[in-house]
Formats: structure tokens, C-alpha cells, sequence
């Protein structure tokens, strides 16, 4: 198969950046789209020519490093995975496809197809975790935590921190991925205590950071490999008023609100 | 001159733990904050430990060099993680993990060590539930196990099939928290080049930031190396892209004794390569051969489709070859009988690389349901990549590079043979003999970074000057000088070869004379190739761009280098073992029915290699002695 690629390029964050066309040739369709872009880079390579900078990793979509518009869709045409795991026979012989950045204020350019996604972490930083210490937990078996909770967790923790949901967010605001952190949290009975602390403090790094406010669109929903299902918006809703009920001193149930104001 | 004293207290194999952490001296919490400790790695051993150091009061920097902790190589862990929780009261217990691990290792690892990681085994599980990770749950609400390879009881925890993520994002967190509190300085995106040493200890790292390209020289009172394996130094493994040897292979060139870098683990059950642009390969979980079946046709001929082949026409051979243990053999014993298997001719699929991996019957036993609960994010994986679809027909799998049990060589402390130098996770040499056990990868890191190093290395900072000046200035500068030449001669070097392309023949090589069996003449032939394509590496690799700025290829060649040296003390290494032991299959020593024959006499010891400037590593051993096991012929029959 041939294809042909128009690949943003820029040097810089203070670069203006513009697309470069190249031609992918002989490429087979058992490829990876990276490895297709890591053939492209191998021809650029001996002509001394800078390859296409781009984020990848465990190439097996769980760290979440890929980070590639595809034919304006973040992590390309196929629903429910990462770039690395799209590979090239969903294509057509012959077409051409156009590779972005994610883009996003709080995502600034690094190079070419590479951008910062710390605002992320620094979200995380602001109340992602149970704050307790190393030793000294009781045993794994004291909490009994039903199937149900359990694997609603699961779906909530099973975000990579990619960011696509933001990437193709039109106001690139985080709620997804805040929302998986908070409803993982929130699901679980070891989170009780930081529930309220928790969301007011990631709302508040979000919004601190520049990512923009939810419209309720689902664009991010529609992108996001680990399908993170917006009904964790609801969930991250819900607990941002019920702490704001809790930081007023008002009390919810009896026995939640006490832990939290301790 | 390197000495190897592993400092494993005395005393009953049960109370060595307890007697030294009470023997230990500690640092007085008002010095703690005076007191710099470097972290190089983020997964689940450099965030864990990382974390809990900076929960203790020191003062931490720590470095990944991706741009985000939480990227790290764990997340990709997929099985499983081991515990002697004995939940299922089917027997399992402290001993029972030590024995499993000890007899999996094939009896090349070391009796305390591995007695304190499954003491500590318990208290990780309590601390990741505490720390949120949503375990896989009973009905009733109970924690859920599975079974791995090489045991007969259900000790393994899990998440789905992310298990590893699930436990690297606790461990972020907890970083998170630290972080958040100016307990842990966080550097992502920034690669470690090389180590400082000033008057025999370690002291300091040096830098390169991968977005601006400054080098720089970061000092502290210790350093401690989470970097993980070198299995990609085989060009294809089941390690993410980056995984690299430099941290560890720089270390060693300063002084730190490389342990058994020849036990390097093939996993039997990974997709096989299926065109030759392929940058890696993918595992299918160990956990999938608690239902599944290897077969493949029994006459050497049969092209008929899988569905087709009745199963008296099937050899099931792992269950054919040890009933015992069947389709749930260590991986070692797996990955070489389907070796055979596909060298006898009756591999499936292109080239005859690979057997089947079935689960027809576990599903008109159970339901495709269970099985999709079960495996099923495992199951998409191998259709997106394969195009097949595992529920109506077998998958198809062939082993590949996974794990490195070598590593640096620590003592029973986790140092190094460089003082202030420390080795956690797969890093370090430790725990895993000549072969790991599923699930025991993960068990290990957390262990060493939650509950044995942050005690350690008190110890250690407790029992050396700290008032003096951290690292003289004229040995920083010098590793800084050391690292920007070598970077000036990548960057000078204007051949027309790409670093991938050398990395590719470097992993051919090793793969062909230093993979699943190796022979004298075979790792004689690799000693003679290998520098010769690193001599035509310098002269003839080209690297694009310049060093000050954000440069992936410059980053990537710098590894290749590093892997061009490593290949070749991993051959030393495995020319010198000239017994088949665990992971390590020496042609030469096999009975004649296929099976490793080991030798205690003369390779009961850990082989520590100490670097040389001119002239092949000078080999130190360190005797193994068994004083609560006996070592046994390993058999899975
Ligand atoms: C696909 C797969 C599945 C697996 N499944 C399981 C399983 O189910 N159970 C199990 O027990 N084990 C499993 N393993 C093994 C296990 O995942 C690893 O052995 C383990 O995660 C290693 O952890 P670590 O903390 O030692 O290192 P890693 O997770 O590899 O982390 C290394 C860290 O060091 C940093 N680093 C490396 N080099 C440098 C450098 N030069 N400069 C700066 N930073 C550097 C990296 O940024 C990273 O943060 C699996 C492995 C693979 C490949
Ligand atoms: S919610 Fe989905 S798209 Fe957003 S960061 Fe998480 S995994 Fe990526
Ligand atoms: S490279 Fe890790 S998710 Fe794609």
C-alpha cells in the first residue's frame, strides 16, 4: 500500500509551524500507523533530514504517550483505541491523511507532533490520591467492597491520561478525565474521607490551568480509547455540589460529613 | 577492586528481616531534611519508593524520561501480582512463595532475599487497597485471585487485565501527594547519561533535558536506580520503545558489578512478528494459560484450519510433556518447548513461528461470557493486531524477549558495590534467579520501593559523613564533559546508516546466539560480530538535528550505543555459564531427553562482572548456599 502524508511541523513553541508532505510507500497492512510514521523517518533519517516528532512508548495503547489527530479525529478513525493501536489496513490504498498535534491551550507545542501535557499531572498533583502513608494499612480483606463497586471503579480508573478528550474538545476542557479520577476515587470507600477536598481541589487546578468548561457535547466520549463514559460527568457534577454543600458546613449524610471535616 | 559481601543477616531465615531492620541505625528526623536522595525511574519500584522517601522527610529529586510519571513501563504489566495472602486457603503460605519463587529461579537467587519478598508480599496488597486501586472483587466483596505459571495454588491479584496500570497509578498518586507537598521534585522528560562518583560514593547524576538538551550534573547524598530492563536490548522484546539499558549498563562503567546479565527471560506466549517493519511485539498475558491450551497439529504436514483438526489429531504438548503442571509450566519450560515444537517443523502460521494458544474449550464449558470478562480487553488487543478473532479460532503464539533477571548486582541492603548507590525493582539482579515467575515482577518493585529500601538506605545515609560538600565539583564536571563528548560524537558522525538499523542487526544477532538456546561456537560467532557492527556504528550512524533541542533520534541513538556495548558483555556472560540453568539453555548441557541440565558443583553463584577500560570484565562470584532449601532437579512433571 502507498499513502500519502500531510504531517504538521514545527520547530518550536515559537515556531509558526505548517504541514510537510510525504509519501509513505510500500507499506504493509498488518503495519501500526506508527510503524508506518517510523518508516516515513527512516527515509528522512540518511538524508540528514529532522524526523517527525512524535510521542509514543508501549506501543500497546496503556501508557498513553501516542498522541496524534488523525484526519481531525484524536487517535484516528477507530473508536475505543490509541493511535499505536490503529493499524494501516482501516485504510484505503492510496489516500492521503493529514497527522496533527493534540491542540489545546494547555497543551503547548514541544515539537512537531509532540506537546506538554503536564497540566495533566499538576491537575493530579492538586488531589488525585488518598493521602495516606506507606505501612500500617489494615488488611486488603477488612473493606469488603462489592463486584459492582469494584468494576465501576475499574471503568472510571481505566483512563491513560492521553488527553484526547481534550484534544477534541471544542472549549479543550478536561472533564473526562477529571471526572474518571474523581468517580474512581469516589466509588471506592478508602476515597470517602478526601471525597469533598478532592473534587474542589481538581476543579480548581483545572479551570487554574486553562482547560475550558464542559458544553456538554460528548465529543470527548466519542474519542477516548478507554471509553470513559460521560456518565462520570454526572458523577463529577454531582460530587462538585455535594462538596460545596459540605464546605459550607452544611451536613449531607451524618456519618460522611463528619469524616471530611476532620 | 570490586568485594562482594551481600550482608544477609544471620540468624533463622524468618527473623533475618526483623533482626536487621532493628540492627539498622536511623536518620534523626530533623536530618532527613538535610539529606538529598536522587530516584532515577518512575515505575512501580522508583514511584513507590520515591514516594515513600519523600513521605519519611528526605529531600528527593526524581527523573523519568517520560513526560509524565505515570508512563512508565509498569503501566503495561498486564497478569497479575503475587501475594502469600492464602485468601483461597488452598495451602499457600510465606514459605510456599519463597519455595515456588526459589525452585522457579532455579535455585540461582539468594535464600534471604527471596524469604523477605514473600514476608513482604501481604503488606503490599494492603497498602495498594489502601491507596485505591480497584482490585478485582468476589461477589461477597472479598478480594478475587488467579493462578500463574510454575505454582499449584491461586495466590495472583489483579485488575482485569491492567493490573500493572492499576498499581503504577496508586504509586503515582501516593508521588502525586509528595509531590504536592514539596516532599519529591519531579523531573520528567529527562534522561540520566551517566553517574557521579566522588571519593567511592555515588553522588550525583548527570542530565540531559530532553526538551531543551542541557546537560546537567544533579548532586545528592544518595542515588538510587529504578530504571527497569534491558530486554530491548534484542531490538524486538515485549518492553515499551524506550526501555533502555543506559542508566544501569553508565553505572556499571563506573564501577558497579553487573550481576547474571545472561538471565534474560523469553515469555512463550506473544503474538508472533508478522512483517519485518515491525518496532515490537506484543504479549498475551500468562494468565490467558490458566484456560487456554497449546497445541499444535501432531503430524508434521497438516495444513488443515485449526477447527478442522480433530483432537486425536491434536499434541497437546505441554500437557503431553508434564502432566503435572501442564499448560501452567514456567515460562522458561514453556517458551522452549514451543522452540522445539516449531524447530521439529510443526509450527503454525507464516513461517511455522508459532503454536496455538486455544480456548474452545474453556468456552463451551463456561461461555464466551466468562471468558470475555475474563480476557477480553486481551482478546480485542490480538484482533486489532491480527485481524483474528480468538473466540471462533485459536490464537497463534511464539515467544519473544520479556524480562531481564540480570541486572546490577545490590546487596541484601539493594546497594550496589558502589556505596550510595542503590538498585530497586527489575533494575537490580535480586530476586528471580535464573528465571522469574508470572506476577512476581510487579510483587518485587512495590516491595523493594515501599518496605526495603526507604529502611535500607537509612542505614546507609545514618553511617556516612553527610557534612561533606555533596560531590566535588571537579568530578561533576568531568561526567558532565564525558557525557557531552560522546553526545558531540553522535552528532558528528555523518554516515548513512540510521541508529534503528544497527539496533535491528545488533537484536538479530542476539537473538540468533544469545536468545532461547546458546552454544560455545554460537556465542563465540556474536562476541566476533558484535564490535564490529559497533565499530561501523561510529563510523557510519547518522543523527539529524543538533543537541540543543528536543531530538528523539539523538536520544535513541545514545541508547543504541549503550546496547552495543551491553550485547556484548551479555554474550561474556552467557559463554561463561556453561550449564543450562532456569532461562539460560545451554546446548552442551542437556539430558537426552531436551532437558536443562544444571550444574551445581561448579555454578552455584551469582556472577558479578566488573567493568575494565582495557580488557574484557573481570568475573567476582558470589557463592549461593542453601541453607534452608535443597536444590533438586526442577521438575514440573
Ligand atoms: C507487556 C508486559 C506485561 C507484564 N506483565 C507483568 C505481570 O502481569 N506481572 C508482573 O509481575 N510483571 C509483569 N511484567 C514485568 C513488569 O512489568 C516489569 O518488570 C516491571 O514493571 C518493572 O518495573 P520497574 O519499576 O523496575 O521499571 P519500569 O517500570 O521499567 O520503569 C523504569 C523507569 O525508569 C525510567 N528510566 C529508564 N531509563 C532511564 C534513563 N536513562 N534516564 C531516566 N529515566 C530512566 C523510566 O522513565 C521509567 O520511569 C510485564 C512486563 C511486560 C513488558
Ligand atoms: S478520559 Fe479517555 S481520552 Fe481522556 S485522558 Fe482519559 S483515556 Fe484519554
Ligand atoms: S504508545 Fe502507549 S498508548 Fe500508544
Amino acid at each position: 500500500m502507498k499513502f500519502t502524508l500531510k504531517v504538521w511541523r514545527q520547530r518550536g513553541p515559537d515556531d509558526k509551524g505548517r504541514f510537510a508532505v510525504y509519501e509513505a510507500r510500500d507499506v504493509s497492512p498488518d503495519m501500526s500507523f506508527l510503524e508506518m510514521l517510523d518508516g516515513v523517518n527512516q527515509s528522512l533519517i540518511p538524508t540528514d533530514e529532522e524526523p517527525v516528532a512524535f510521542e509514543h512508548d508501549c506501543r500497546e495503547g496503556i501508557c498513553g504517550s501516542c498522541s496524534l489527530v488523525i484526519n481531525g479525529v484524536p487517535h484516528g478513525p477507530d473508536r475505543g483505541i490509541t493511535t499505536c493501536q490503529l493499524y494501516m489496513r482501516q485504510f484505503s490504498d492510496g489516500a492521503t491523511i493529514t497527522i496533527e498535534p493534540w491542540r489545546a491551550r494547555a497543551f503547548p507545542i514541544i515539537k512537531d507532533l509532540v506537546v506538554d501535557r503536564r497540566a495533566l499531572d499538576r491537575v493530579m498533583q492538586a488531589g488525585g490520591y488518598i493521602s495516606i502513608n506507606t505501612g500500617g494499612a489494615v488488611d486488603g480483606n477488612v473493606l469488603l467492597i462489592s463486584k459492582e463497586q469494584a468494576e465501576n471503579a475499574m471503568d472510571a480508573a481505566s483512563c491513560i491520561g492521553c488527553g484526547a478528550c481534550i484534544a477534541a474538545c471544542k472549549n479543550a476542557s478536561a472533564m473526562l478525565f477529571v471526572a474518571a479520577k474523581v468517580s474512581h476515587l469516589a466509588a471506592l470507600p478508602q476515597g470517602n474521607p478526601e471525597r469533598a477536598r478532592r473534587v474542589m481541589a481538581m476543579m480548581e487546578a483545572m479551570d487554574r490551568e486553562g482547560f475550558g468548561s464542559c458544553g456538554n457535547q460528548y465529543e470527548c466520549e466519542a474519542v477516548c480509547p478507554k471509553n470513559i463514559s460521560v456518565r462520570f460527568i454526572a458523577t463529577l457534577q454531582r460530587e462538585y455540589l455535594r462538596a460545596g454543600i459540605v464546605e459550607s458546613g452544611l451536613r449531607t449524610e451524618p456519618d460522611s460529613a463528619d469524616q471530611e471535616s476532620a | 577492586m570490586t568485594r562482594l559481601d551481600a550482608k544477609i543477616p544471620s540468624g533463622p531465615l524468618e527473623a533475618k528481616w526483623d533482626r536487621r531492620r532493628f540492627s539498622e541505625k536511623l536518620v534523626s528526623p530533623a536530618n532527613k531534611r538535610r539529606i538529598k536522595i536522587i530516584v532515577v525511574g518512575t515505575g512501580l519500584a522508583g514511584a513507590s519508593a520515591a514516594s515513600t522517601l519523600g513521605q519519611l522527610g528526605y529531600d528527593v529529586e526524581c527523573f523519568c524520561f517520560q513526560d509524565s510519571p505515570r508512563r512508565a513501563h509498569s503501566i503495561a504489566a498486564q497478569g497479575g501480582i503475587n501475594a502469600a495472602k492464602n485468601y483461597q486457603d488452598d495451602g499457600d503460605s510465606v514459605a510456599r512463595l519463597f519455595y515456588d519463587t526459589i525452585k522457579g529461579g532455579d535455585f540461582r537467587s539468594r535464600e534471604a532475599n527471596v524469604y523477605r519478598l514473600a514476608q513482604v508480599s501481604t503488606q503490599i496488597i494492603d497498602q495498594c487497597v489502601a491507596l485505591g486501586v480497584p482490585f478485582a472483587r468476589e461477589y461477597g466483596g472479598q478480594l478475587a485471585n488467579r493462578s500463574f505459571g510454575g505454582v499449584q495454588v491461586s495466590r495472583t491479584f489483579y485488575c482485569r487485565g491492567q493490573t500493572g496500570q492499576q498499581l503504577l497509578l496508586g504509586a503515582y498518586s501516593a508521588l502525586c501527594w509528595q509531590i504536592e507537598r514539596g516532599r519529591v521534585t519531579m523531573r520528567p522528560r529527562t534522561d540520566m547519561l551517566d553517574l557521579i562518583i566522588d571519593e567511592g560514593h555515588a553522588r550525583g547524576i548527570v542530565v540531559r533535558d530532553l526538551v531543551t538538551g542541557q546537560i546537567t550534573a544533579h548532586t545528592a547524598h544518595a542515588v538510587v536506580l529504578a530504571t527497569g530492563g534491558y530486554s530491548n536490548v534484542y531490538y524486538l522484546s515485549t518492553n515499551a520503545i524506550g526501555s533502555n539499558v543506559t542508566a544501569t549498563y553508565r553505572a556499571w562503567k563506573q564501577g558497579a558489578a553487573f550481576a547474571n546479565p545472561c538471565f534474560t527471560q523469553i515469555h512463550p506466549t506473544a503474538i508472533p512478528p508478522a512483517e519485518t517493519q515491525q518496532a515490537k511485539l506484543t504479549l498475551m498475558s500468562e494468565s490467558l494459560r490458566n484456560d487456554g491450551r497449546l497445541w499444535v497439529p501432531t503430524a508434521l504436514s497438516d495444513r488443515r484450519a485449526p477447527g478442522a483438526i480433530p483432537s486425536s489429531e491434536r499434541d497437546y504438548f505441554l500437557e503431553r510433556r508434564y502432566p503435572g503442571f501442564g499448560n501452567l509450566v514456567p515460562r522458561d519450560v514453556a517458551s522452549r518447548a514451543v522452540k522445539s515444537i516449531c524447530d521439529e517443523g510443526r509450527g503454525v502460521g507464516p513461517g511455522g513461528q508459532g503454536v496455538y494458544l486455544d480456548f474452545s474449550d474453556v468456552i463451551e464449558q463456561q461461555g464466551a461470557d466468562v471468558v470475555r470478562e475474563r480476557y477480553g480487553n486481551l482478546f480485542d488487543m490480538y484482533r486489532r493486531i491480527t485481524g483474528e478473532d480468538a473466540y471462533q479460532t485459536p490464537m497463534r503464539i511464539y515467544p519473544a524477549p520479556h524480562y531481564t533477571m540480570g541486572g546490577l548486582w545490590v546487596d541484601y541492603n539493594l546497594m550496589s558495590t558502589v556505596p550510595g548507590l542503590f538498585v530497586i525493582g527489575e533494575a537490580n539482579f535480586a530476586d528471580h534467579g535464573a528465571n522469574r515467575l508470572g506476577a512476581s515482577s510487579l510483587m518485587q518493585g512495590l516491595a523493594d520501593g515501599y518496605f526495603i529500601l526507604p529502611y535500607t538506605i537509612g542505614h546507609y545515609l545514618a553511617t556516612t559523613r553527610l557534612d561533606l560538600p555533596v560531590a566535588d565539583h571537579s568530578v561533576s564536571r568531568a561526567a558532565v564533559e564525558r557525557v557531552t563528548g560522546r553526545l558531540n560524537k553522535l552528532l558528528q558522525s555523518s554516515g548513512g546508516r540510521t541508529a534503528a538499523s544497527f539496533h535491528r542487526e545488533l537484536g538479530r544477532i542476539l537473538w540468533d546466539h544469545c536468545g532461547m538456546a546458546r552454544s560455545d561456537s554460537g556465542l563465540n560467532r556474536a562476541l566476533r560480530e558484535i564490535p564490529s557492527l559497533r565499530e561501523e556504528f561510529w563510523r557510519s550512524v547518522v543523527v539529524p538535528g543538533s543537541g540543543e533541542t528536543f531530538n528523539q533520534e539523538l536520544e535513541y541513538a545514545c541508547r543504541v550505543a549503550d546496547f552495543l556495548e551491553f550485547g556484548e558483555l551479555l554474550c561474556h556472560d552467557a559463554l561463561y555459564r556453561k550449564e543450562s540453568c532456569g532461562a539460560h539453555f545451554r546446548e552442551e548441557h542437556q539430558t537426552a531427553d531436551g532437558e536443562p541440565q544444571r550444574d551445581d558443583e561448579r555454578f552455584a553463584h551469582v556472577a558479578a562482572w566488573e567493568y575494565r577500560e582495557d580488557g574484557p570484565p573481570i568475573l567476582h562470584k558470589e557463592p549461593l548456599t542453601f541453607e534452608f532449601v535443597q536444590p533438586t532437579t526442577r521438575s514440573y512433571q
